[in-house]
C-alpha cells in the first residue's frame, strides 16, 4: 500500500471511531440538561437521579470524543498537507471558529458543571450544562460547514498565481444549504442515538425491575425522542437528497447503483449480485420512488435521474480523463444500512411505547434483549451514513476541485504512516475496552438512590464550610 | 501593521496561553509520581487541575486552528514534516486526557496505577516534544521545494511546493533537545508552583520544595536554550533582553516560592513563559519556519499566509470572541479558587453522594 492509501485508511479509522462517541454526546447532553431542568422546575428527585445517571454516561463518552477529536484537527496537516495548502484559506476558517466559539464553551462549562454542584447556585449551575450543550452544537455546525465545503465548494475562487483556493464569501461557506441541512440531519440523528441510549438502558432496567419509577420516565422520553428525531432525520434526509442530486449527482447515482439515466427511476430496496456493474438484480424495488425522492416528481422528463455511466462521460468531458465513479458497493449498501438501521430504532420506539401503554412495565425477555442492543442500530446507522457520504464523494477530496490522490502529504513514508496507523488503532482498541467497561459498570450500578443524592450541595457548602468537596475525582 | 503580522502575534499569544495554562496541567501530571506519595495526595493534585485542564487544552486546538486558517502553508509543512513527533504528542494527550477523566471512575488499585502512569507519560511526552518542535522551527530544518518544481519559481510569492525533507531523527538535534528539556523542566516547575498556589498542607509543602529544585534545573536549561537561541535570532538586540528578562522573572518566581508568596510566584512563572515564547517568536519573525537548506526556502508570514479577506474575517472573529473566552475562562478559575488539601477530598471519588457529612443537612 502507498502512504496515501494508508493515510486514507487511517483517516477512515480515526474518523469513524471518533464519530461513535460524538453523536452520543451531541444528543445526550441536551437530554441531561432537560432532566436537570425538570428537576429544577419540579423538585422531583427522580429527575436529579436521571441527571446524575445519564450525566455520568455522557461524560464517559465525552472524554473519548475530546481525546480522539484532537487527532482529527492535526491529521489534516499531518497526512493531507497538499489538501491543507490548497484549501487552508477557506477550510481553516470554520475550524478556527470551531475552536474559539465551540471548544472553549463546551470544555469550560462542562468543567463547571461537573465540579460546580457545590460551588454555584442551582440556577447558575443549570445554566452551565445548557451552555456546554450549545457548545457541542456549535462545534457540530462549524465542522459540518467545513465538510460541506468539501462536498459542495462555494464562496471561493481558484487563484492561478497562488495555485490554491481563496475565500471570497465566508457567509456562503457557513450558511450554504449543504451545510445547514447536513447539520439538521446529523443533529437529529444524534438525538435519535441519544434517544436509543435512554430507551435501551431504561428498558433493560425495567426488565430487571430496578428503579422502575425512575426509568419508566426515561424509557418513555427516550422512545419519544427516537420517534420525533426519526421524523426530522427523514425530512432533512429528503432535503439532503434533493440538493445532492443537484450538487453531487454521481453520489445519488452511486447510492442507487443506477448506471443508466432514466425517468421514473425506481428505488431498489435490496438487490442481489454485484452492484459495481450493471449486473445486479433488484429483488425489491419501488417504481419511480428514486425519481420522487431526488426530484419531487414521479414521472415525466422532470423526474430524470442521471446514471453513473452518463455522469462519468460528462465528468471526463469537464475534468479530463479519469475514473470519477465511487466504489459503488460501499455507497449502495452504506446508504441502505443507514436508512435501515435508523428505521429499526424507530420500530423499537413504537414497540417500547406500546409495551408501556397505560402504566404497563415491559417484562418480556425479547424486549430486554432488544433494549440491550438497540443503541447500536442508529449508532452504526450514522457511521454508515458518513461512510456513504464520504465514499460517495470519491475520487474527490474537494468535489470538482481536488482529487484525493492530489491531497496527501507528498513526502510521508509508508513506514511513518504504518507506525501511526497501527499506533492509533491499537490505542483506540484499548480505549474502547476501557470505555465500554466503564459504561457497563455505571449502567449496572443504576441511578443513585434518592437518599444518596444531595439535593442542595451549594446550600450545604454555604452552611457547613468544613471544606470537604462535594464532588472530586 | 499588516494582517500577517497581526496573526503572527495572535498565534504567538495562543501558544503563550497554551504553554501557561496547559503547561501547569502537564507539570502537575509529570509530578504525580514525585509529589503524589499516596493516593490521597495524588487525588489532591488531580483535582487541582481536573476542573480546568480540558479548557486549557483548547488553547492548543485554537493555536492549531488559527495556524491552519491564517498560515495554511506553515500548518501544512510543519504538521506533515514533524509527523512522528506530532503523533507522539497526540498519543500523549490522549493518554493524559483519558487518565485524568477515567481515574476516579473505578475503585481498584491497579486501575488507578495504570491511569497514573498514563497521566504522567501522557504529560511528559507533549511537554518535551513541544519544546523540540519549537527548537526546530526557529533553528531551521531541511525545507526544500519538491523535485519537479519548475526552475526559477518565485518562492517569495509562492511557497506551495516547499516541504520538510528530514525525518524524526533530524528533529532530535542538540539545540532542539535542549529547548525540549527547557519546556519539560519549566512546565514541571510551573506545575509545582501552581500546586503550591492551589493546595494546602502536605501537598503544598512538597510542591514548594520540588518547585525550587526543579526550578533551578529549569533555570540552567532555560538560560542555555535561550542564549543559544540568540544564534538563530533575526534581531538579537531585542531578543537578548527578552531572554534576560525571562531569566530574571524566573529567578523571581523561585524567590517568591521560597518566601511562600504563591500568587506572586505563579504570576512570575507565567510571565517567564510569556517572555520566553515572545523571545522565540520575535527572533523568528518574519519567518515562520526556517529552512536550513537555503534562506530562499524559508516559510514566512507573507508567503505562507491566507489572503486578506480570510485574515480580516478571522481578525473580526478573534477580536469579538477572545475577550469573551477570557472572561468566562477566568471566571472558572475564580469559581474553583479554593485551595485543596487532603482533608477536603471526599472518600469516594466521583460519587457526589450524601455521606455522613451531609446527613440531615439541607434536605
Amino acid at each position: 500500500m502507498t502512504a496515501l492509501q494508508l493515510s486514507q485508511w487511517q483517516f477512515g479509522i480515526t474518523t469513524v471511531y471518533h464519530f461513535l462517541f460524538v453523536p452520543i454526546t451531541l444528543g445526550t447532553v441536551w437530554l441531561v440538561a432537560g432532566f436537570q431542568t425538570a428537576w429544577y422546575r419540579t423538585g422531583k428527585v427522580k429527575y436529579l437521579q436521571l441527571t446524575k445517571f445519564f450525566g455520568k454516561l455522557f461524560l464517559i463518552n465525552f472524554a473519548m470524543g475530546v481525546v480522539t477529536g484532537i487527532v482529527q484537527e492535526f491529521q489534516f496537516g499531518m497526512n493531507w498537507s497538499e489538501y491543507s495548502r490548497f484549501v487552508g484559506d477557506v477550510f481553516g476558517a470554520p475550524l478556527a471558529m470551531e475552536g474559539l466559539l465551540a471548544f472553549f464553551l463546551e470544555s469550560t462549562f462542562l468543567g463547571l458543571w461537573i465540579f460546580g454542584w457545590d460551588r454555584l447556585p442551582k440556577r447558575l449551575h443549570l445554566a452551565t450544562i445548557w451552555l456546554a450543550a450549545a457548545g457541542t452544537a456549535f462545534s457540530a455546525y462549524f465542522i459540518l460547514a467545513a465538510n460541506a465545503f468539501m462536498q459542495h465548494p462555494v464562496g471561493f475562487t481558484y487563484d492561478e498565481s497562488l495555485q490554491r483556493a481563496v475565500l471570497t464569501d465566508i457567509f456562503a461557506v457557513l450558511f450554504q444549504n449543504t451545510a445547514w441541512i447536513a447539520f439538521l440531519h446529523t443533529l437529529a440523528a444524534s438525538f435519535l442515538v441519544a434517544g436509543a441510549l435512554l430507551a435501551g438502558i431504561s428498558g433493560w432496567m425495567l426488565f430487571k425491575n430496578r428503579q422502575v419509577d425512575v426509568f419508566r420516565s426515561s424509557a418513555k422520553l427516550g422512545a419519544w425522542v427516537i420517534l420525533i428525531s426519526a421524523v426530522v432525520v427523514s425530512v432533512s434526509g429528503d432535503m439532503d437528497m434533493k440538493i445532492m442530486v443537484q450538487q453531487q449527482p454521481m453520489k445519488v447515482a452511486a447510492a442507487e447503483a443506477l448506471y443508466s439515466t432514466q425517468e421514473n427511476a425506481p428505488f431498489s430496496i435490496l438487490s442481489v449480485g454485484d452492484v459495481s456493474g450493471d449486473s445486479a438484480t433488484a429483488i425489491m424495488e419501488v417504481p419511480g420512488l428514486l425519481s420522487f425522492l431526488a426530484t419531487g416528481t414521479w414521472d415525466g422528463p422532470d423526474s430524470t435521474v442521471q446514471g453513473i455511466d452518463d455522469l462519468q462521460a460528462e465528468y471526463q468531458a469537464t475534468y479530463g480523463p479519469g475514473d470519477y465513479i465511487p466504489y459503488v458497493p460501499i455507497t449502495y449498501w452504506g446508504f441502505r444500512l443507514m436508512i435501515g438501521l435508523g428505521m429499526i430504532a424507530a420500530l423499537y420506539a413504537l414497540w417500547a411505547l406500546f409495551a408501556m401503554r397505560g402504566g404497563r412495565v415491559p417484562r418480556s425477555r425479547f424486549f430486554a434483549v432488544a433494549s440491550t442492543w438497540i443503541l447500536f442500530f442508529p449508532l452504526f446507522g450514522i457511521s454508515f451514513g458518513w461512510i456513504f457520504t464520504e465514499m460517495g464523494r470519491q475520487p474527490w477530496i474537494v468535489f470538482g476541485q481536488q482529487l484525493v490522490s492530489e491531497g496527501g502529504s507528498p513526502l510521508l513514508s509508508t513506514t511513518e504512516v504504518w507506525l501511526s496507523m497501527i499506533g492509533f488503532t491499537l490505542l483506540y482498541a484499548v480505549l474502547a475496552i476501557l470505555e465500554v467497561a466503564l459504561m457497563l459498570k455505571y449502567i449496572k450500578a443504576g441511578a443513585p438512590e434518592p437518599q444518596d443524592v444531595v439535593t442542595d450541595p451549594y446550600g450545604d457548602a454555604q452552611k457547613d464550610d468544613d471544606k470537604q468537596l462535594y464532588f472530586a475525582y | 501593521m499588516d494582517l500577517q503580522t497581526v496573526w503572527f502575534i495572535l498565534v504567538a499569544v495562543l501558544w503563550i496561553g497554551y504553554f501557561v495554562l496547559d503547561g501547569f496541567d502537564l507539570g502537575v501530571g509529570m509530578l504525580l509520581p514525585i509529589i503524589g506519595k499516596d493516593d490521597l495526595r495524588r487525588r489532591v493534585m488531580i483535582n487541582s487541575i481536573a476542573t480546568v485542564w480540558d479548557g486549557n487544552e483548547v488553547w492548543l486546538l485554537v493555536a492549531g486552528g488559527a495556524t491552519f486558517a491564517a498560515f495554511p502553508l506553515w500548518y501544512a509543512t510543519m504538521f506533515s514534516g514533524f509527523y512522528l513527533a506530532l503523533f507522539l504528542v497526540l498519543v500523549g494527550l490522549i493518554l493524559r486526557g483519558i487518565g485524568l477523566e477515567y481515574r476516579g471512575k473505578r475503585n481498584s488499585d491497579s486501575w488507578r496505577r495504570r491511569m497514573d502512569w498514563m497521566i504522567t507519560v501522557g504529560s511528559a511526552l507533549p511537554a518535551l516534544l513541544f519544546g523540540v518542535a519549537f527548537g526546530n522551527v526557529i533553528s531551521g530544518t531541511p525545507i526544500e521545494p519538491l523535485a519537479g518544481t519548475p526552475a526559477g519559481t518565485d518562492f517569495a510569492v509562492n511557497a506551495m511546493s516547499l516541504n520538510y525533507t528530514g525525518n524524526l531523527f533530524t528533529l532530535l538535534n542538540p539545540f532542539s533537545l535542549l529547548v525540549g528539556l527547557m519546556t519539560l523542566t519549566v512546565f514541571m516547575a510551573h506545575g509545582a508552583i501552581f500546586l503550591a498556589l492551589k493546595t494546602s498542607g502536605e501537598v503544598r509543602d512538597a510542591a514548594r520544595s520540588v518547585a525550587l529544585k526543579i526550578g533551578l534545573a529549569a533555570a540552567v536549561a532555560a538560560v542555555g536554550a535561550l542564549l543559544w537561541a540568540q544564534a538563530f535570532s533575526g534581531r538579537v538586540a531585542v531578543t537578548l533582553p527578552l531572554a534576560l528578562i525571562a531569566a530574571v522573572l524566573w529567578l523571581g518566581a523561585l524567590f517568591m516560592t521560597m518566601r511562600g508568596r504563591d500568587g506572586w510566584a505563579f504570576i512570575l512563572s507565567t510571565a517567564t513563559i510569556a517572555f520566553a515564547v515572545t523571545e522565540m517568536f520575535v527572533g523568528l519573525f518574519p519567518n515562520v519556519m526556517v529552512s536550513s537548506t537555503d534562506a530562499l526556502y524559508n516559510l514566512t508570514v507573507y508567503n505562507s499566509s491566507s489572503q486578506s479577506y480570510t485574515l480580516t474575517v478571522m481578525t473580526i472573529v478573534a477580536a469579538v470572541m477572545t475577550p469573551i473566552v477570557l472572561i468566562y475562562q477566568g471566571w472558572t478559575f475564580w469559581v474553583f479558587r479554593k485551595r485543596i488539601s487532603t482533608s477536603m477530598i471526599p472518600p469516594q471519588p466521583e460519587s457526589g453522594r450524601a455521606d455522613d457529612r451531609y446527613a440531615g443537612v439541607g434536605r
